[in-house]
């Protein structure tokens, strides 16, 4: 079995990180993901801070980010990566609800790698997460600094 | 034929045209009053020297003294105008004439007594008596050319003195119609730049309290009724405008959450519901997965309404994008997009279609709606026709149609087609949200077009729309 990566999902629903969780799980891809539930603490795993202080985290092979979430949302997430020479390289994945024209041009410009909109139907649901880990886990090549997964 | 002069010239033509005419009467008047005056007073004139010569030469006539006789007339010298004269017996016969060498024809015997006027003479015979008894006739005739001469000039000064006046009523008219002309002027001057530039802050400047200076008050006040009336026009627009953009926001804020918040909870209990069935579907009977199914179809159709709602939203707020738009390529292309909900045969017949100016995208939806529902209630026939073309209105509108041969509908019910979520079949008959047409509608009307339709219960239906050919 090909290296396992982590995963950092940032989620503020306890509801969707459990059906996310699942999804992954159905596709076996839910080992290595750490949980942040809102952009602030995605921001403190990134920075070994906080929370995660402490933790040699190494960075994430892909982040799936919520848009909306409180404190720092997903776009301040990613506008912050972005604009960080160390963290700028990492993958972005945007799992949202929102199909607004606005927000996925904001997203574009702001340099998201990839933009799924939730579908309301659990099973594609579960297909598009399956979709989304399976490329950004194991068939992309991170860049490098990326933890590999731990024997 | 002065409607379409200047006002200026139109006042001063009125004026000597007036004077003039009042001019030319008193010198003709004056004139007649002359000529009657200068004949009757030289018809006086004559007689009474007629009397004298009369009363003198009695005695030369009663004692047939002929020298005498021409002794008198001779004295008619004094007056240069006489020309002729001569004396007559009382046979008739010439007795005396002055001048005495006249080449003049005299008149062979004496006519009745009395002046008159003939060829620019004055000429005429008169008796002459004594004690009641007629001796003879005296005959005189005055050369009236001096007189018309003397008319002949005073015509003259009174030209000069009617050209002379013309001019000075010329002269005053020119100056005095300022007076009328000069705020009627103004006025015309300032109702042309009102009316040309729009601009209903000039003022037009008053001459006088008289009516036109009445006139140019109303007219300043209508000016500044309008003025005020478009200032408030203007802020009002602009506080609409203003609402309308608030309105505008907050209808996005609210189709972005609506977008975002109310699809969560269904995404959760669909994902829920499938993880119940996979955990606990052996503790479940029949009944318990139905409920189960139903639950999950719910949360899947209300996520399907709210994209509708939310497309519906997206089409009736976004910015048209107008371009020239291949409508019959388009309509060949959302056919075969469509494609994959085709299940049976059917006979397509699409005519050839003109190029419209048109928001792409929204125009791709309108076929889309209309064709994706021909051939949805058309796939209980076979085959099933479905006939697309386009007709010229003539009123600079094209119309296109959609028509199929498929259950149709009851036009008793054609008004609510076109509303939103509204439906003429249950969902477990033929599937949808009734947005579609509501779609249609809205983007056709926002591109200054109508829509309507026509159908009959299992007889088809022909679906309506018209663009205008060009926009403005």
């Amino acid at each position: 079995m090909a290296p396992l990566k982590r995963i950092l999902l940032a989620e503020d629903s306890e509801r969707d990180v459990e059906l996310t969780m699942a999804a992954l799980e159905e596709n076996n891809l839910a080992n290595e993901v750490v949980v942040a539930r809102d952009g602030a603490e995605a921001l403190d795993y990134l920075y070994n801070r906080g929370k995660f202080a402490g933790h040699a985290n190494g960075f994430p092979v892909v982040v799936l980010l919520d848009l909306k979430m409180p404190k720092i949302d997903g776009l301040e997430v990613l506008k912050t990566m972005r604009s960080d020479p160390y963290l700028r390289h990492i993958p972005v994945v945007m799992i949202t609800s929102s199909r607004e024209e606005q927000d996925l041009i904001r997203s574009y410009e702001l340099g998201v790698n990839a933009y799924v909109v939730k579908p309301v139907d659990f099973q594609k649901f579960v297909e598009s997460v399956k979709q989304v880990g399976f490329f950004w886990a194991i068939v992309n090549e991170p860049p490098p600094g990326t933890m590999k997964r731990s024997g | 034929m002065l409607q379409n002069i200047p006002i200026q010239r139109k006042l001063m033509t009125a004026n000597l045209l007036t004077s003039g005419a009042v001019l030319l009467l008193t010198c003709l008047a004056f004139f007649a009053y002359e000529v009657l005056t200068f004949r009757q007073s030289t018809v006086e004139k004559l007689s009474t020297l007629g009397k004298i010569i009369s009363a003198n030469s009695t005695a030369a006539l009663a004692f047939d003294d002929r020298d005498a006789a021409t002794e008198i007339l001779a004295a008619l010298k004094a007056e240069p105008h006489i020309v002729a004269a001569g004396l007559y017996g009382t046979t008739g016969k010439l007795f005396a004439q002055y001048p005495v060498n006249s080449p003049a024809a005299f008149p062979s015997a004496p006519e009745q007594d009395g002046y008159h006027f003939e060829r620019g003479h004055l000429a005429g015979f008169q008796p002459v008596m004594q004690s009641g008894r007629r001796l003879g006739t005296l005959y005189m005739e005055y050369n009236m050319g001096a007189m018309y001469e003397q008319l002949w000039q005073r015509g003259k000064i009174a030209a000069l003195v009617m050209v002379v006046s013309l001019l000075t009523a010329y002269l005053l008219s020119r100056t005095l119609q300022k007076q009328i002309s000069m705020p009627i002027l103004a006025l015309a001057e300032i109702a042309n730049a009102v009316s040309k530039q729009r601009d209903f802050s000039v003022r037009a400047v008053k001459f006088g309290e008289d009516e036109l200076g009445l006139l140019t008050d109303a007219f300043n006040q209508m000016l500044a009724e309008i003025q005020k009336l478009n200032a408030t026009l203007e802020e009002r627009v602009r506080e609409r405008t203003g609402q309308l953009e608030i309105a505008n926001k907050e209808l996005e804020a609210f189709s972005y959450s609506v977008s975002h918040d109310l699809r969560a909870p269904l995404r959760h209990v669909d994902g829920f519901v499938d993880l119940l069935r996979k955990q606990s579907a052996e503790k479940l009977d029949e009944r318990g997965r139905r409920y189960l199914d139903i639950i999950a179809a719910s949360a899947r159709q209300m996520g399907t309404l709210i994209d509708d709602l939310l497309v519906f939203s997206r089409m009736s707020r976004g910015d048209l994008r107008r371009a020239k738009v291949a409508s019959e390529s388009l309509v060949h292309e959302v056919r075969d997009a469509l494609q994959g909900e085709i299940h049976g045969r059917i006979v397509w017949k699409v005519d050839s279609l003109p190029q419209v100016e048109a928001d792409t995208a929204m125009f791709r939806q309108v076929w889309a709606n209309l064709i994706g529902n021909a051939i949805k209630y058309s796939r209980t026939r076979d085959p099933a026709e479905i006939e697309i073309g386009c007709t010229d209105s003539g009123n600079g509108e094209f119309v296109f149609f959609v028509r199929d041969n498929g259950v149709g509908f009851d036009m008793q019910y054609v008004d609510k087609l076109f509303g939103v979520f509204q439906r003429l079949h249950r969902a477990d008959e033929f599937e949808g949200t009734g947005i579609g047409l509501a779609n249609v509608r809205r983007i056709v009307s926002r591109h200054g077009g109508r829509t309507w339709a026509e159908g009959r219960v299992d007889g088809g239906a022909t679906f309506f729309f018209s663009l205008p050919k060009t926009t403005n």
